[in-house]
Order: structure tokens, then sequence, then C-alpha cells
């Protein structure tokens, strides 16, 4: 691969131990993928995990003198303050938390603890080149935003940000963004919940190739949650960074230039019994609950306005948890606007800086789970805690008679 | 040079030099399913499970799992002291990789033999990925 002089000089190790290893692994990542050379990103995202690996990694950079080119954001970790004050966590887990935190700000990482950017955070124009790490927000902005990101790791991201740039190869390269395969939605997409299911079904099939849909039965323009939930899932069941919605998503206004070949057969039809059936294998059927946990990805304000309607201002049962994980932001229009007063009254709590698969939530863990999110739950169940996967209306339903009948 | 040892061209990816007794994974690994008190492959249904990488020369297929599970399980045996000496890779892939910058684990690719061919469990092998050369003395039987 070739380094300029400069380039060089920071893999010597002239600019400083912290900016060598972050140059090491980009040149690492560059040789293994065959990249020509480095080009420029112009924004980063880094997934901080708050687990030991990935809070050492920042910790060797900052400490060997490194300092981010380009400001990253952050995905959540946990409201240290607000939730140790509520949940029992160790003082491990506790000091783990801090230093993390501590090693991210005088990285100079932008602290948003947001794991949907592209919202409003940190939002890429068409075709700039980025580094995002995030399961749920590499689909977003490549997809949705086409923003050019390969999936990135929470390491490989903080490294880009600390230099400045990124290896060219993958889906930096408009070849390999082209689609492999169509696949044919025939079944009704009512809500979110609906997009995140075929996400789900669909990542199961496509690997790592990049999925084409094509909708039969679409009557209305997907919203922003929509295509959330569907880029979440596709990339937790399989690994997929991109995908393209015919006459929709920016790759896929002119057809068929869409595919890396001619345009394909579907290799998958997807009607509503798919979807059926897909929920009914990842799901757990029924029982009483001690949780309800919205927000993977963190729900956004007009989620948690829909939260209240379907309230209609009952209340959660007693012994039941109902939290919403969003963001800093909706949290902020939330508590201004009233929902958040209005929600608490019901029994449903909000917290903003935080991801379902923290140690805070351990407390509920034995117990049955209920989200509207198979990524939630995904990651719940490697923790302990079994989930029912039901759309949004029903665990509302399920939080006020306090099981799932 | 020894008898009986072979050398071989390869791609360094991590730079370094190590040398350790090879064991061989035809299967991907996901290095949190490892023991880091012992270096002990966990994983249910893997065929290295109940063996130990710690201190060899492990010559691996892929890489498998999340990156935040795969570099948090490269760092757990890193801090135990457990993790292999330097790892030969079939496929490379991006997780893999910047686990092994994380922690500075010797690494090479694209051996100019196929790996799984030329080594074997129990073999001596000395790896330097300073000049990209792979030295294999085959265990005495």
């Amino acid at each position: 691969m070739y380094l300029t002089d400069e380039e060089k000089r920071t893999l010597d190790g002239n600019s400083g131990p912290g900016n060598q290893k972050a140059m090491e692994l980009l040149y690492a990542l560059g040789k293994a993928f065959d990249a020509e050379r480095l080009i420029p990103v112009s924004r980063a995202h880094v997934a901080l995990s708050g687990q030991e690996g990935d809070t050492y990694w920042c910790g060797l950079l900052v400490d060997g003198g490194a300092r981010c080119k380009v400001v990253p954001t952050t995905n959540p970790a946990w409201d240290v303050e607000g939730l140790s004050r509520r949940f029992d966590v160790t003082d491990d887990e506790l000091e783990l938390a801090v230093r993390t935190v501590d090693v991210y700000r005088r990285i100079g990482a932008e602290l948003t603890f947001c794991c949907t950017p592209g919202l409003g955070t940190n939002v890429p124009l068409f075709g700039e080149h980025v580094a995002f790490s995030e399961s749920s927000a590499t689909p977003y902005v490549n997809s949705v935003l086409g923003a050019r990101s390969n999936r990135e790791s929470s390491v490989s991201a903080l490294a880009s940000a600390v230099i400045g740039k990124t290896p060219l190869y993958g889906l930096h390269l408009e070849e390999n963004r082209k689609g492999d395969f169509l696949v044919v939605v025939e079944a009704a997409m009512k809500e979110s919940y609906d997009w995140g299911i075929l996400g789900w079904y669909v990542g199961r099939f496509a690997g790592s190739r990049v999925p084409v849909l094509r909708f039969r039965n679409l009557d209305r323009r997907p919203s922003v949650e929509d295509l959330l939930y569907l880029g979440a899932e596709l990339n937790t069941s399989g690994a997929v960074p991109v995908y393209h919605i015919e006459g929709l998503t920016p790759e896929a206004l002119s057809w068929p230039s869409v595919f890396k070949g001619k345009t394909p057969e579907a290799e998958l039809i997807v009607g509503d019994r798919e979807l059926k059936e897909q929920e009914e294998t990842l799901s757990e059927n029924k029982g009483p609950i001690n949780l309800v946990m919205l927000g993977c990805p963190q729900y956004t304000y007009s989620q948690i306005r829909r939260v209240e309607e379907l309230f209609k201002g009952r209340r959660v049962k007693d012994g039941v948890g109902f939290w919403i994980l969003t963001s800093f932001d909706a949290l902020e229009l939330a508590s201004r606007s009233g929902e958040k007063e209005r929600l608490q009254e019901s029994g449903v709590e909000l917290v903003a800086d935080t991801c379902i698969d923290e140690p805070c939530w351990k407390s509920f863990e034995g117990g049955l789970g209920m989200t509207d999110s198979p990524k939630c739950a995904y990651y719940r169940e490697r923790r302990g805690q079994p989930f029912v996967i039901r759309r949004l209306s029903e665990c509302v339903e399920a939080a006020v008679l306090g099981e799932v009948r | 040079m020894e008898k009986g040892t072979k050398t071989f061209s390869c791609r360094p990816i991590v730079s370094g030099k190590a040398s350790g007794e090879a064991i061989v994974s035809e299967e991907p690994m996901c290095f949190y399913l490892c023991d880091p008190k012992t270096g002990e492959v966990i994983e249910k249904n893997h065929p290295l499970r109940g063996r130990s990488i710690a201190g060899k020369v492990l010559v691996l297929k892929s890489g498998k799992g999340s990156s935040v599970v795969q570099v948090d399980g490269f760092y757990q045996l890193w801090a135990k002291g457990n993790l292999p000496v330097a790892i030969i890779v079939k496929d490379t892939e991006p997780v893999l990789v910047s686990s092994a910058v994380v922690v500075s684990t010797v690494m090479v690719d694209r051996m100019e033999k196929d790996p799984f061919e030329v080594i074997n469990d129990g073999d001596w092998v000395e790896v330097d990925a300073e000049s990209g050369i792979v030295e294999v003395r085959p265990k005495e039987l």
C-alpha cells in the first residue's frame, strides 16, 4: 500500500506512539484488503462499548499522545450518574464506566452517547467518505444518506478519527456498493416494527452481500425510524452495512444500474407469513414480564410521543419496569414539551446516554422482558434475560396488564 | 537450517517475530469464547474445544463474531498472558486484523503454500513478520 512521506513518518513513530498505533491499524487493514492508499474521512462515529478491550485501545492511543483530527461522535454506554443510584452495579463496573468516559473525553471525542448519529448529531452528505461504527448507524448513513463507510469496529473507527483517514477499500469504492441480490417484499409494512422483523429475516439470507429491496405493497414512504429499524436488524442477523430500496434510497433511484451485473431474478420473496414466522422463532411466547425496554436503536422524539398516545393515561402495572432509552436531544424535547412528565405519571421512565447492553440493567435479569426490537432481545439474551418481541402497541398493553397473554 | 525444516514466504499484517508449537484450527474462531485464565477454547462444537491456544502459533481459518466481543476477547487473553504468540491466517477479515493490532499479536497471511497443508499440530513454527517468512520444523514422529 502506498503511504505518503508524512504517513510513513507517523507509522515509524515520529508523531508519537499513540498516532503510531492508530496508523499501524489503518496500515494493517489497508494491506489486508489490498487498499491502494489512505483517503481522508470527514466524519467518524465510534461505537464505544464500555468493554475493557475497547477502553484499553482508546487509553493506549490517548496516553501515547494521540488526539482526534476528525472529531468523532460516540455511542452510549450508560448514564452513570442517574442509573447507578437506581440499580446495583459493582465497583468494577462503575470504575470501568468512569474510565471509559475519561479516555474518550481526553482523546477529543464529542460525547454524544447516541447510537443514531445520522439523525442529527453527525450527518454526512451524499458521497462523503466517513468511518462509522455501530451496527445500526453504518447502514443508515450508507444506504439512506448515501455516505460511504465500511463496516467499522469501534477500534478502527477511532483509529480513523485520530489519523483523519481510512484505507481505500470496500464500500469506499463505487463498484462494491452495488446490489448482489433482489428481495421482493409483498408483506404489509404497517409500522417500524415490521421493518425490523423484515431486516432480521433478510439479514440471515444476505450474509455479507448487498440486498436490493423492491416493495409491492407500500402505501406510504417509510419513515426515518422504519429505515433505522431495517438497517439495525439487517446488520445484526447478517453483516450488511449497505442496502438499497428501489426508487427510494439515493443509490437505487436509477434502475437497473443499482446491481453489480444485470438485474437478477428475485432470490427471496417475503410476505406476511414469513414475517410472522420470523417473529415466532425470534420471540419468547408469553408470561408475566418484569421489564419493557424500548430504544434499540435509541427512540426518537416522535416515537416517545407515540408511546404516550398508546398509554391513554393508563399506568404500568406495579412491579414492571418500563424504560425508554433515547438520545439526549430527544430527552430534552420530551422534557420541554411535557411528554416526559406525563409518561412518568404513567410509570414510564426515559433515560438518555444509555445502551440496552450494559451492566446497569442486571437487576431485571432472571425475569422475562419485552421489547419491539429483535436486536435488543439478541443482546439481552446473552446477558441472561429472555425477551418477548412484539409491536409497540402490544408492549404497552402488556405493561398495563403485567404480562403477555 | 535444520534437517526437515521448510521455509515459506508470507505477507506480514502485524509486525514482529515469534515462535512456538503449532495449533491448527480449520474453523474460524471467536476469541471471546476462550477462557482468558487458561487460553482454552470453550466454544461448543469447536474442533479445538478443550485445548489451549496460549503461547502457541495459531494457524487459523478466519475470525468470527462482532467487533466488540472479538476485540474484548483478544484483550482478555492478552491481559492474562494467554494469547497465541503469532497467528497465521488463511482468510483475513477486518475485525481479526483490528483485534491483533490492538494487542500487538504477530500476524501474517498469504503463505505461499496453503498453511493447512504444510503445518500440523505440534510442528515448531517460527514466524518472522519483519521479513515475511514462516519456518516450519515438523514434529518428530
